[in-house]
């Protein structure tokens, strides 16, 4: 973000919600500014704490690879004497309390909590990995599509008209059962090769538009090659899209996964996915409920985390974004500080009055 | 307009065609014909393996194999499931007539509860409401749908079942259920603290009465509508109808529908006699509506006045709905008939129809509508969630546009304001979307499908794929893939023609 050339100066039309939004940011770097303005979204950090105490948990549980976790079962012995009759989770809130098989058993006597946190971290890395591959292809195409124009962004495009013709779970599912066999990562890797296209069109979008700005211009004349005022000037540039659509992705991309995995495409035993999970249990509903619930609850948990971050990211990089306090702060605000608004209108050019832009909301 | 669409069309071939070849390259790999083959124990097994070989042509080349498949296409045939010898365009006959059912009711649902809400979340913004329906739609958006569409069918089918065995609910659930209601509708009309108060009194008594009128009625047992019902409902959406489309103070739109309603109600017995007289089927009743819609039409036309086209469109709106009702009603009147025959048990939760059901039209619509009732509320739930967000930030966006200050400053009420100038602005963007959402569903409903085992085409694709017949497979992607390209074509056009500062032949 060292490049961000467009300080926010007010033009003739800011108003006061503006000014108050101007002060807010004086002196402050790009990356002071959107930092502060995620930090602002209260749903965004729930879902990052969420997000982040679910990689924890599944992290050190049943640890990762060949690192054991601090979790007594590994999810895969069978044959362990039933904690409760069928089963049934330990996990109780009253009296608080833990037990041997919080999130219950299954009818050979496997772990759930344990199968669930394998579970949970396959999904979770399917996530991040289809996130990488798609986020790099998608930016490159796009980049490339719209830094060059001519031959190569029609080449480009009709390539992402291509992809996009056949519907995502389709061609995921033709894909899956290619590469589900063979292992998570490489299944993971596949569907990445198909889930850039609208991230590549974002893009493209934003670099047509970039690369016309005085900024290039300069950057050109001073010698830069093509790939430097791609990468260095025009990127960090595009870097608020980039992200919000990224992890956007994500958010898709884990629920394609899980739902790849339900249909059969997906991951195969005897790696763990959630919506393979679902789909090996779903005939227990009415006899062994939790053995449904926990995957599906796991499942919401990230999807949603993820969704709350990018609503956060969005609105932190958006410099249209303004925060309008609700008409009850505003009048309170206006109650206890009558100074403040002297102050306020003193800064103000003229011709804005008070009552200028605030025509919504009457 | 015509180069635009000539050149669009071959492009959308020239990427169908490849698109094709692609996919036949990449299932082809994908699966094993032979698997079965090869895990068996028959003595005779390689020459099983060779015959099967054979039947398929698998010694040829994948891009041979293609072009054949190509080849037939021309000459209109799509092929076999070998495993059934059943030939793909009846497969696909079949799949797509059962998909359409779903997929129009769950699209024309989502729509309208979306932007409704999305629109109303929009114009409250920053409120309870707006953030309720905020953090709904993520919600929603986040949910797996086959993790929903398990718990529908689990959960919601052997409850409700239940529930219709014994169908009492008590009144404490319903005093709760009235409360809700009440603060919904509080939240969303908004205004001054004594004005929701009214409003939620209002809403919690009104929905009160609802269910415990159809509690001590037996509402539940034998359901109708009848005239007494169809007056207040039909009479509802009229005054609702007029009251936002044309204002309430426009005399000549109010009295449009309140008349249709009176039409509608008149004809309520004389249709009785003409359902139960003629042998209706699905076209009869499309030329019902249109016929409804006419009638409608002509009585905005015959109040006249200046401005008779909004009359008009609010007559043929609500002539739509009171047919709609009758309709209903008639339906309705077959459930005791169908819930004996169904062993008290209506809500399935597999297949399009209850095999050999019998009977006449209104009972196979009754049961086409408790086939739907759980994949539509799916779909409805996960795609209400979408249009509520595409709605809500279009209308935000629309709301601070000069226009909209114009509008407000030359003293049009806000009633004209929103549905005029910001309403109709905010569906612009929306037009370019539903096309090829529908067209995704429609190839896409794959998951829903596939767990309440409608024989659709999302079904279609999937047994295909396991059962490694590629044909069906080709044919689903053809069908799709063309349908996506058309979608494609037709958004841009609407997008063109909605949109004037769009050109298409620049």
């Amino acid at each position: 973000m060292s490049t961000s050339t467009h300080p926010e100066t007010p033009s003739s039309g800011d108003t006061v919600e503006n000014a108050i939004e101007l002060q807010d940011v004086v002196g402050l770097s790009q990356g002071q500014i959107v930092r502060r303005r995620f930090f602002r979204h209260k749903g965004a950090l729930v879902g990052l704490a969420a997000l982040g105490g679910t990689i924890l948990l599944a992290v050190t549980s049943v640890g990762i690879g060949p690192i054991p976790g601090w979790w007594m079962w590994t999810g895969y012995e069978t044959g362990n004497p039933m904690s409760n009759p069928g089963g049934a989770p330990t996990l109780s809130l009253f009296p608080p309390a833990w037990g041997d098989h919080p999130f219950g058993q299954d009818e050979l006597g496997r772990d759930i909590f344990a199968r669930v946190m394998h579970g949970v971290q396959t999904s979770l890395m399917v996530m991040f990995v289809i996130g990488i591959v798609a986020g790099v292809i998608g930016v490159l195409v796009g980049a490339i599509a719209g830094f060059y124009r001519g031959g190569r962004d029609t080449a480009l495009m009709r390539f992402t008209d291509l992809v996009i013709t056949v519907p995502t779970i389709v061609i995921g599912a033709v894909i899956g059962k290619l590469s589900g066999q063979i292992s998570a990562i490489v299944f993971a890797i596949s569907l990445g090769l198909i889930l850039w296209t609208t991230l590549s069109r974002l893009v493209r979008g934003e670099f047509l538009a970039l690369r016309e700005r005085e900024f290039v211009d300069a950057a050109r004349v001073a010698g830069a090659s093509s790939g430097r005022i791609i990468f260095k000037h025009i990127l960090p540039n595009a870097i608020g899209t980039i992200i919000v659509s990224t992890t956007l992705l994500m958010s898709s991309a884990i629920l394609l996964e899980t739902a790849l995995s339900y249909l059969g495409f997906g991951i195969t035993p005897p790696t763990i996915s959630l919506g393979q999970m679902i789909q090996t249990y779903q005939q227990a509903f009415s006899t062994r409920p939790w053995l449904f619930w926990w995957p599906g609850i796991f499942i919401v948990i990230i999807a949603l985390s993820v969704n709350f971050i990018g609503d956060g990211l969005r609105d932190a990089f958006d410099p249209r974004q303004k925060r309008i306090p609700s008409e009850r702060k505003m009048a309170n605000a206006m109650k206890a500080d009558g100074s403040a608004r002297g102050a306020l209108t003193s800064t103000i050019p003229n011709q804005s009055g008070p009552m200028a832009g605030s025509g919504y909301g009457q | 307009m015509l180069n635009f669409l000539l050149r669009r069309i071959l492009a959308g071939l020239a990427t169908l065609f490849v698109a094709l070849f692609l996919m036949f390259v990449l299932v082809d790999a994908a699966i094993d014909p032979l698997q079965d083959l090869r895990e068996s124990t028959a003595p005779n097994k390689a020459q099983l393996i060779a015959a099967r070989i054979d039947l398929l042509n698998l010694d040829t080349n994948v891009v041979v194999r293609f072009f054949m498949w190509l080849g037939n296409l021309f000459t209109g045939d799509f092929g076999v499931a070998w495993r059934s010898m059943q030939p793909v365009k009846d497969l696909l006959v079949h799949a797509i007539g059962s998909t359409l059912q779903l997929v129009t009711a769950a699209t024309i649902l989502s729509l309208v509860i979306g932007v409704t809400v999305g629109i109303v979340s929009a114009l409250r913004q920053y409120s309870g409401f707006d953030y309720g329906i905020i953090f709904l739609s993520f919600l929603l958006y986040s949910l797996p749908s086959f993790w929903v569409a398990v718990l529908l069918k689990q959960w919601a089918a052997i409850g409700f079942n239940d529930f219709l065995k014994d169908p009492v609910i008590a009144w404490s659930v319903i005093a709760g259920i009235a409360v809700v209601a009440g603060l919904f509708w509080s939240l969303a009309v908004g205004g001054r603290p004594a004005r929701r108060w009214q409003v939620f009194g209002v809403a919690a008594v009104s929905t009160f009465a609802m269910f415990a009128y159809l509690q001590l009625s037996g509402w539940w047992e034998r359901p109708q509508i009848g005239p007494i019902l169809l007056l207040i409902l039909a009479g509802g959406s009229a005054v609702a109808i007029a009251a936002v489309f044309a204002g309430v103070h426009n005399r000549r739109a109010m009295w449009t529908g309140l008349t249709t309603v009176g039409v509608g109600l008149a004809l309520y017995l004389p249709m009785q006699v003409v359902f139960d007289s003629i042998d209706e089927n699905n076209w009869i009743i499309f030329g019902l509506a249109l016929l409804a819609m006419a009638v409608g039409f002509l009585i905005g036309r015959l109040y006249g006045g200046p401005d008779w086209g909004i009359s008009a469109r609010t007559g043929a709106a609500v002539a739509f709905i009171t047919g709609g009702l009758i309709f209903i009603d008639q339906v309705m009147q077959v459930w005791p008939p169908y819930f004996k025959a169904l062993s008290g048990r209506p809500i399935p939760t597999f297949g399009d129809r209850t095999p050999g059901l019998g009977g006449n039209y209104w009972v196979g619509v009754l049961d086409a509508f408790t086939h739907l009732l759980l994949p539509t509320a799916t779909l409805v739930l996960i795609a209400f969630a979408a249009y509520t967000r595409y709605s809500r930030s279009s209308m935000l966006e629309v709301m601070s546009q000069d226009y909209i200050r114009t509008a407000r400053a030359k003293g049009l009420p806000e009633r004209a304001v929103v549905v005029r100038h910001g309403f109709r602005n905010t569906l612009i963007p929306l037009a370019t979307i539903v096309p090829i959402d529908i067209i995704t569903l429609i190839g896409g409903a794959v998951i829903t499908e596939a767990v309440f085992a409608r024989p659709g085409m999302g079904q279609l694709f999937v047994r295909s794929l396991n059962d490694a017949e590629i044909e069906p497979v080709m044919g689903y992607l053809l069908i799709t893939a063309t349908l996506a390209i058309i979608a494609n074509i037709v958004a841009d056009i609407i997008y063109a023609s909605i949109d004037p500062r769009i050109r298409l032949d620049a």
